[in-house]
């Protein structure tokens, strides 16, 4: 088996090579490969279901995660353009390092661009950019089960899925919201995928997941620690859980983006200086650099202390 | 270490992988697989392309037993894969001719905790058409599609539909022409 033997850290100037490296194309071996291979395809026949797989234990630089990595290496190809974003942005350290990564073990093109991905990497969003046919979405997952929190027993939750029994987490919910008088759960908010198995969206806000539905893309979903994928195919229902008396919403911000001018997507708080000066950006990059380019401009768009954030001052990465 | 075959190396697998991920993600939509193995006589290029592809010797193949020799010979060469007589042992199931069945309920189904552990059928059919014949709907099939099979016994399609219902159970198809294949996953609902 032929695993990475260093870390990301100093691969900027290593040849873009594949099988005259030393490592197998891909990175895996290809017995991995195939296995992995065969567990999405159960995946996409079974929306929502979690195929257990033997996955590997591989060394990872931190922040990588295995599963998101051992999906894509086992998907991408030559042919494909790679964008992988971290939180929304395509040009944090881990971000970088597993698309410069690809490029070196598949020789794979890499994007920020959103439309122009036909693989698009990912931990905490889907990008605002309405996602087309043809394209896949990997995502990095760290707790794949949406019953855990309400039964820690796999064989248990196994049984719950299997048998459809699903009132416990009904409950749960519920009770969820006499105390907080909402959901709390913004993160991992599960859905029930072509009416028939809850499954955790992963980490992305439930500002996320009516993106999941319907889409045109693929959406495949890896989970290392816990050695598991699943899928929804394209033009699959997906349903955020609710009630009627509760019905399911995604937040909304009073800002629009400071620096686009976006009122339709994912804002995060920034801290602008020492003087507690705040403002909303989005969380999207790409979607906030194409919307700047396009003549979008936002009520701090004109503030010269903040051209980091804009994209046109010098990288962090 | 590269397991498989050293003439049939990672790009072709990965390429092949993708056009069937294609198919089984989107059911209804027929992918042309180019740069085949060369498979004996009366094995489609395709078929064989996906077996090498998927099948390995952690997936035991079911062949019918009037399977020519040279045949079993190439699969368990290149997949390195058990061959199994008994239905219910084959993680995949190889079917030469779509016009001569055998019982597909004698598959394995999959466990209601696993229905990940059902077999996957190859089928090897002459011909599909798309935009006529059998009213294909469900997910990843944007409204409906049609699709029609030349090659195949009708039976196959009252088969699907039995094997809808038994959903999340269900064996998942692949038909494969000479040169393309369509995919047909347990989620696929037929309108006969
Ligand atoms: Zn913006």
């Amino acid at each position: 088996m032929s695993f990475i033997k260093e870390s990301a850290a100093g691969t900027e100037n290593t040849p873009r090579e594949t099988e005259d490296t030393g490592y197998n194309y891909g990175y895996l071996d290809e017995q991995t490969k195939r296995m992995i291979r065969r567990a999405i395809l159960k995946a996409v026949a079974i929306p929502g279901y979690q195929v257990p797989f033997a996955g590997r234990e591989m060394p990872m630089p931190y922040g990588w995660g295995t599963g998101g990595i051992q999906l894509s290496a086992s998907i991408l190809g030559s042919d494909d353009v790679f964008k992988v974003i971290d939180q929304g942005a395509d040009d944090t350290t881990n971000a970088v390092s597993i698309r410069k990564f690809f490029a070196r073990v598949t020789g794979v093109e890499t994007t920020e661009k959103t439309t122009e991905a036909s693989v698009i990497q990912t931990r905490h969003r889907i990008p605002e950019t309405p996602l087309t046919d043809g394209q896949i979405m990997v995502y990095q997952v760290p707790i794949p089960e949406p019953l855990r929190w309400i039964e820690a027993r796999e064989t248990e939750t196994r049984k719950m899925h299997a048998l459809e029994e699903y009132g416990v987490m009904h409950v749960q919910l519920y009770e969820d919201i006499a105390r907080h008088g909402r959901i709390a759960t913004n993160f991992m908010y599960p859905v029930k995928v072509d009416d028939r198995y809850i499954m955790s969206p992963s980490p992305i806000p439930k500002f996320d997941n009516p993106k999941l539905d319907m889409s045109p893309a693929l959406h495949i979903f890896g989970a290392g620690r816990e050695k598991r994928i699943y899928a929804v195919p394209p033009y699959t229902e997906v349903k955020s859980l609710d009630f009627e008396d509760h019905p399911f919403s995604v937040e909304t911000w009073d800002d629009c983006c400071g620096l686009c001018g976006a009122k339709d997507s994912y804002l995060d708080e920034v801290i602008l200086n020492d003087q507690g000066e705040r403002m909303f950006v989005c969380s999207d990059t790409d979607y906030c650099t194409t919307r700047q380019q396009e003549g979008h401009r936002g009520p701090m768009a004109a503030r010269e202390d903040i051209s980091e954030l804009k994209g046109t001052g010098p990288k962090a990465a | 270490m590269t397991a498989g075959n050293e003439r049939y190396p990672a790009h072709d697998n990965q390429r092949i992988f993708r056009a069937i991920l294609l198919t089984m993600s989107q059911p209804g939509s027929v992918t042309a697989l180019g740069n085949w193995p060369n498979p004996p006589e009366n094995l489609h290029p395709a078929a064989a392309a996906v077996c090498l592809t998927l099948v390995d010797m952690d997936t035991p193949l079911w062949i019918g037993k009037n399977t020519p020799n040279d045949i079993q010979t190439y699969l368990r060469f290149h997949c390195g894969c058990p061959v199994v007589r008994k239905q219910d042992r084959g993680a995949f199931g190889l079917i030469l001719d779509g016009n001569d069945l055998p019982d597909l309920s004698e598959f394995n189904m999959g466990d209601i905790e696993y229905p990940d552990r059902s077999a996957t059928l190859i089928i090897q059919v002459k011909d599909i058409q798309v935009g006529s014949g059998v009213l294909l709907t469900g997910p990843g099939i944007n409204g409906q599609v049609q699709i029609g099979i030349e090659g195949l016994d009708t039976s196959f399609w009252q088969f699907l539909q039995h094997n809808n219902r038994q959903f999340p159970l269900g064996v998942d198809v692949i038909l494969a022409t000479q040169t393309e294949i369509v995919s047909l996953p347990r989620t696929v609902q037929v309108g006969i």
